[in-house]
C-alpha cells in the first residue's frame, strides 16, 4: 500500500508546484484539483489499509466540496475575465477595477 | 501490475500540467490523471468512487473547465515573463523539498499489511457506504447539501449581469437605422452581396463597383482582417488563365467561338481599369 501513498504525495507535490508557478488562473485551478485528487487517493488507500469505509466517505465529501469550489471559482474567473479581458492571476492585483 | 503501468503515466501527465503552454492541453492531461485515478480506485476496492470519479470529474468538472476555456478563449496561453524574479526557481526548490520530505516520511512509516475491504464491503460497497453516510455522517451530508445550494446560488449571482440599458426593440432599431442614415448617410438597405464571377462566387470574393473598384462592404470584416479576401485584379486575370487552358485544349479558340456559337457561353468580366473584356468559353 505504500506505493499508493507515495504516488499520492508525488501528485500532491506536482499540484503544489503548479499552483506556485502557473499564471493562467484556470490552470492554477486544475492544479488545485490535482492536489484534491491526490489527497483523495491517500484517503481511499487508508480506507483499504484499515479495513473500514470512513476513508471512502471522506473522499466522497472532498469530491463534493471540490465540485462546489470549481463552480464558484470558475464563475469568479469568468467575472474577472469579463471586466479585465485576462485570465492571468498577475493581472488581478487589485480588489477593484 | 496495473498500478505500475498507471503510476508513471499519471506522474508524466501531472508533470505535463506544469509545462504545457496551452490551457486546453492541461485540461486533457488532467483528464488522463483523473481516469487513471478512477482505475486506481477500482483497484483499491472502491467501485462507487470509481464510478463517481469518472462521472463527476471527467464528465462534469473537466467539461466545466473546457467550457470556461472556450469562453475565455482557447489561445489564452500562459505568459513566460516572471512577475516576481526567481519565483519559478524558488517554487520548484520548495516543491522538491516538500515532496522529498513527504516521500521520505512515508517511507519511514511502516504501514504493515493491508486489512482489505472484503469484510467492510460485505453486501455491496454502495450499500455499506450509504449505511455510514446516512448514519454517522448524516449531519455532514446535510451540510453538504447546504454547501451545494450555496454554490449554485453563488454561481448564478456571479454569472448574472445586470442590464444597464433597455433591451433594444424592433421599433427602436428601425429608428436607430434611420437616424444613422440621416446623420452619417449609412445605407438603409442590406449590405451588397459578394461578387459573382465565372469561377468564384464564394463570400471571399468582393463585388466590383461600376468604376471597377472593390466594394469593401461586400465582404465580411473578419475575412478582411484575416487577409483572405481575393483581389479583384486576380479575378479579372482568371479569364486569361481560362483562355490559356482552352488554347492548350482547343486548337483555335477564336474561330471555335464563331463556328459553334450555340455550344459557347460568353462571359463578361470587368477589369479594374474599367475596360471590358469579352471572354469566350467553349463548353
Amino acid at each position: 500500500m505504500t506505493q499508493y501513498i507515495v504516488l499520492s504525495a508525488i501528485l500532491f507535490t506536482i499540484g503544489c508546484v503548479g499552483v506556485l508557478t502557473r499564471r493562467n488562473a484556470i490552470v492554477v485551478f486544475m492544479c488545485v484539483e490535482l492536489m484534491l485528487n491526490a489527497s483523495n487517493l491517500a484517503l481511499v488507500t487508508f480506507a483499504r489499509q484499515h479495513g473500514n469505509l470512513d476513508g471512502q466517505v471522506a473522499a466522497f465529501f472532498v469530491r463534493v466540496v471540490a465540485a462546489a469550489e470549481v463552480v464558484i471559482g470558475l464563475a469568479i474567473i469568468m467575472t474577472i475575465f469579463r471586466t479585465r479581458r485576462s485570465a492571468s492571476v498577475d493581472d488581478a492585483s487589485l480588489l477593484k477595477y | 501490475m496495473t498500478f505500475w503501468i498507471l503510476a508513471p503515466l499519471m506522474v508524466a501527465a501531472a508533470l505535463g500540467l506544469l509545462f504545457v503552454r496551452k490551457a486546453v492541453h492541461a485540461a486533457m492531461l488532467l483528464a488522463v490523471v483523473m481516469i487513471s485515478l478512477a482505475v486506481l480506485y477500482a483497484l483499491l476496492e472502491a467501485p462507487f468512487l470509481f464510478a463517481v470519479q469518472i462521472i463527476v470529474y471527467t464528465g462534469a468538472i473537466l467539461m466545466l473547465f473546457l467550457f470556461v476555456l472556450m469562453l475565455v478563449g482557447v489561445d489564452a496561453s500562459d505568459s513566460v515573463v516572471e512577475t516576481i524574479r526567481g519565483q519559478r526557481l524558488m517554487a520548484t526548490v520548495v516543491g522538491l523539498l516538500f515532496g522529498a520530505v513527504l516521500v521520505i516520511g512515508i517511507g519511514q512509516v511502516g504501514l504493515g499489511t493491508a486489512v482489505g475491504l472484503e469484510e467492510a464491503n460485505a453486501g455491496g460497497n454502495v450499500d455499506r457506504l450509504a449505511d455510514i453516510l446516512f448514519s454517522r455522517y448524516v449531519f455532514a451530508f446535510e451540510a453538504t447539501s447546504a454547501l451545494l445550494i450555496t454554490a449554485a446560488l453563488g454561481a448564478m449571482v456571479l454569472a448574472h449581469r445586470e442590464r444597464v440599458s433597455a433591451k433594444p426593440t424592433q421599433a427602436s432599431l428601425a429608428a436607430q437605422r434611420l437616424r444613422d442614415y440621416a446623420e452619417h448617410g449609412k445605407p438603409l438597405g442590406p449590405l451588397p452581396a459578394p461578387g459573382v464571377y465565372a469561377r468564384h462566387n464564394a463570400v471571399d470574393t468582393p463585388a466590383l463597383l461600376p468604376d471597377g473598384t472593390i466594394a469593401e462592404s461586400s465582404v465580411s470584416r473578419v475575412l478582411a482582417a484575416r487577409g483572405t479576401v481575393r483581389s479583384a485584379p486576380a479575378l479579372a486575370d482568371d479569364i486569361h488563365e481560362v483562355r490559356r487552358q482552352l488554347g492548350d485544349d482547343v486548337s483555335m479558340p477564336a474561330t471555335a467561338g464563331k463556328d459553334g456559337a450555340a455550344a459557347n457561353t460568353t462571359e463578361d468580366v470587368t477589369t479594374p481599369d474599367g475596360s471590358h473584356t469579352d471572354g469566350e468559353d467553349s463548353k
